[in-house]
């Protein structure tokens, strides 16, 4: 039995890791949707979702529920193939992308077979994770059009327009960071910013702002997000390129749209922000003891919280879920080999939630930009910025040589 | 590894059904597709053999090949879309006014 | 059958089918399609020899770019299915088996001569991308900037084709 786990290792051990990273983010998307909810009802002081569960906590399963027993029509003269391929499309891009991120410096065996944190750990992981952006126009394109109905077409293809307007400038942010790295894998990048004893100051940020920012922007204009969703806004065109499809086909263009939010908001911190470095320097070493001591008092506030409600529900589940947290920080306080392990993941996902919460904060907070804005934005004002970064970088880099 | 023949009959056979598209099919944007087939037939040779001989030079050409698909495409979709507008149709049996 | 050569056999099987998908699709949708999965498929091939690069370019620029374009011209000119059309008897019965012949014949030429190729064997080394592009700035650089001329050439006869007359 071992004998032939040994001889299948290089098989079975990614698949293993596939499923369980494939749930851990079906479940982040889900409770991103709560956060987002959340956030945005307490900017506009409100309170969002607080009565399914404590906190509204039971939310998304609320919501995945419905998708599942919603009925599911499908309009009349629509193109099959692409009315069904076009949402199954867009999840598996979302999803594949998140194959080649790494999560964190280790290295670890199991069955005899080393391997990593992350799925696969390619030469050209920046270029596929292009890649995979590049092909994802095809499945809105698709949706608009498979639709037969005029305001998802039109809907679709001024979301692929923009899609493709803001992908030049995506790609060309990053050429900053690749020629100070020299390297095409995220890992490598991280790697080229791990300067032992400066920390934060490390890190890519700091000589590319300017790149940060057009990746950034051009990021959100690639997701579709506010300040950029007009092709999908509720009072433009009844709901852009997905108007016509229902339950769980919605669903997946759904969760599509956060888990290319979460892919960004990770190459955005391998890129610029060191992805799993710490922002203290190495030497001060009570920053290892940073996890415990934010998840120990969390997990005690979580226990107290539950007592609050009178339902037995919330008195059982909430106290429950403060304990496991609770016990967590405690195992880290205590085992050693534990805490320096879940180092690079905390401060790598500390990270992506910072992002995350940024784009929710940014759809609670501004307008939305009119189609025409949108695109001379990027064509006349975002692609240039980003070329002369390139350019800046570049003299700067070949100045530093002499 | 695979022998270099496998990739050549491959780009054979793919460039074969290219022609056969741009023969048979009346839909001018099917027939510039079958062009943008052949291309990426003579690409893939140019990889297989660019591999075989151990020689960078070909996947550089590979490149110019792209970028020359790129700006027919552009130049040659225009020129449809005018076509398309002129003559209501994007059947090529009906773009038949030099005919005898 | 060692691993390269099964997955060549799946990935060549997949090009060949998209390929003869594109042929007897009758909407241009469903051509553009097949023809996108052909070249992801070639991008695999591509990957198989070595060059990542290549397959990198291959999918951003062909499978995300062109492919793109394509298929916004077909929605936007609302092209729709091919009519039928009665073809001569002639070419249906004498002409698919010609090329099949031909085909056939070129084939067996090629798997023939496997004695005149150099090196039958490719080695699977992967090729960094720091020597394609130390060739194409160093050897190829003439090309190189007489393709962005090219390129330039080509945006400004897109810009006067979509004019419209004053």
């Amino acid at each position: 039995m071992s004998d032939f786990l040994a001889k299948y290792a290089f098989l079975i051990v990614p698949i293993l890791k596939i499923a369980v990273l494939v749930f851990l983010v079906l479940t982040v998307d889900a409770y991103l949707t709560w956060i987002e909810r959340k956030v945005i009802a307490h900017i506009q002081a409100r309170w969002g979702p607080h009565r399914v569960g404590p906190h509204g906590l039971l939310q998304p399963l609320a919501d995945g529920v419905k998708f599942i027993f919603k009925e599911d029509p499908i309009p009349a003269h629509v193109d099959k193939a692409a009315y069904f391929l076009a949402p199954f499309l867009t999840l598996m891009l979302a999803l594949t992308s998140l194959a080649v991120i790494p999560f964190g410096p280790q290295t670890f065996t199991v069955f005899g077979y080393q391997t990593h944190i992350g799925i696969a750990d390619v030469n050209i992981s920046l270029l596929v994770l292009f890649a995979i952006t590049a092909l994802g126009v095809y499945g809105i394109a698709l949706a608009g059009w498979a639709s037969n109905n005029k305001y998802s077409l039109l809907g679709g293809l001024r979301s692929s327009a923009q899609m493709i307007s803001y992908e030049l400038a995506l790609t060309l942010s990053v050429v900053g960071v690749l020629l100070l790295a020299g390297d095409f894998s995220l890992r490598g990048i991280v790697e080229q910013q791990t300067v032992p004893g400066k920390g934060l100051l490390s890190w890519y940020v700091f000589p590319q702002i300017i790149g940060f920012l057009c990746f950034y922007i051009a990021a959100i204009a690639e997701t579709n997000r506010v300040p950029f969703d007009l092709p999908e806004a509720e009072s433009e065109l009844v709901a852009g390129f997905h108007t016509e499809y229902a339950s769980m086909k919605f669903a997946m263009f759904f969760i599509a749209e956060y888990t290319s939010m979460i892919t960004v908001s990770c190459l955005a911190t391998i890129l610029f922000f060191g992805g799993w470095l710490s922002p203290f320097p190495e030497t001060w070493t009570w920053t290892q003891y940073l996890p415990s001591v934010l998840l120990i008092p969390f997990g005690l506030w979580v226990i107290f919280d539950g007592f609050r409600y009178e339902n037995l529900f919330g008195r059982i589940l909430l106290p429950a879920v403060g304990f496991a947290l609770t016990v967590i920080g405690a195992a880290l306080l205590v085992f050693a080999a534990l805490n320096g392990a879940i180092q690079g993941p905390f401060w790598f996902f500390a990270k992506v939630f910072t992002f995350l919460f940024v784009y929710i904060w940014m759809r609670g907070t501004l307008p939305r930009f009119r189609y025409d804005q949108l695109m001379s934005f990027g064509w006349k004002f975002l692609l240039p910025v980003s070329i002369a970064n390139v350019v800046l970088t570049s003299v700067v880099i070949l100045w530093r040589m002499h | 590894m695979v022998p270099t023949n496998y990739y050549l009959i491959l780009s054979a056979v793919l460039f074969g059904l290219g022609i056969v598209a741009f023969v048979f099919k009346r839909n001018i944007i099917t027939i510039f597709m079958a062009i943008e087939l052949m291309l990426n037939a003579v690409n893939l040779a140019f990889v297989a053999f660019s591999q075989s001989w151990h020689k960078t030079d070909g996947e550089v050409f590979v490149l110019f090949v792209i970028v020359v698909a790129a700006a027919e495409a552009a130049v040659g979709l225009g020129i449809i879309i005018l076509t398309a507008r002129n003559r209501k149709s994007l059947n090529v049996e009906r773009v038949d006014l030099l005919k005898l | 059958m060692t691993a390269p050569v099964v997955i060549f056999f799946v990935l060549a099987a997949l090009a060949v089918l998209a390929a003869v998908s594109l042929i007897l699709q009758r909407h241009p949708i469903h051509s553009a399609l097949s023809l996108i999965v052909v070249m992801v498929a070639l991008a695999g091939l591509y990957l198989l020899l070595g060059a990542e690069f290549v397959a990198a370019v291959q999918i951003i620029v062909y499978g995300g770019a062109i492919m793109v374009l394509f298929v916004f011209v077909i929605m936007l000119l609302n092209a729709g299915e091919e009519e039928r059309t009665n073809f001569s008897k002639l070419a249906t019965y004498a002409g698919i088996p010609l090329a099949l012949a031909i085909a056939g014949f070129i084939a067996a030429a090629i798997a023939r001569s496997s004695g005149a190729l150099p090196a039958a064997e490719p080695s699977g080394a992967l090729t960094s991308t720091k020597t394609l592009s130390m060739l194409l700035f160093s050897d190829f650089v003439y090309p190189f900037e007489l393709t962005s001329f090219l390129i330039l050439v080509a945006i400004l006869g897109a810009i006067v084709l979509a004019q419209r007359e004053n």
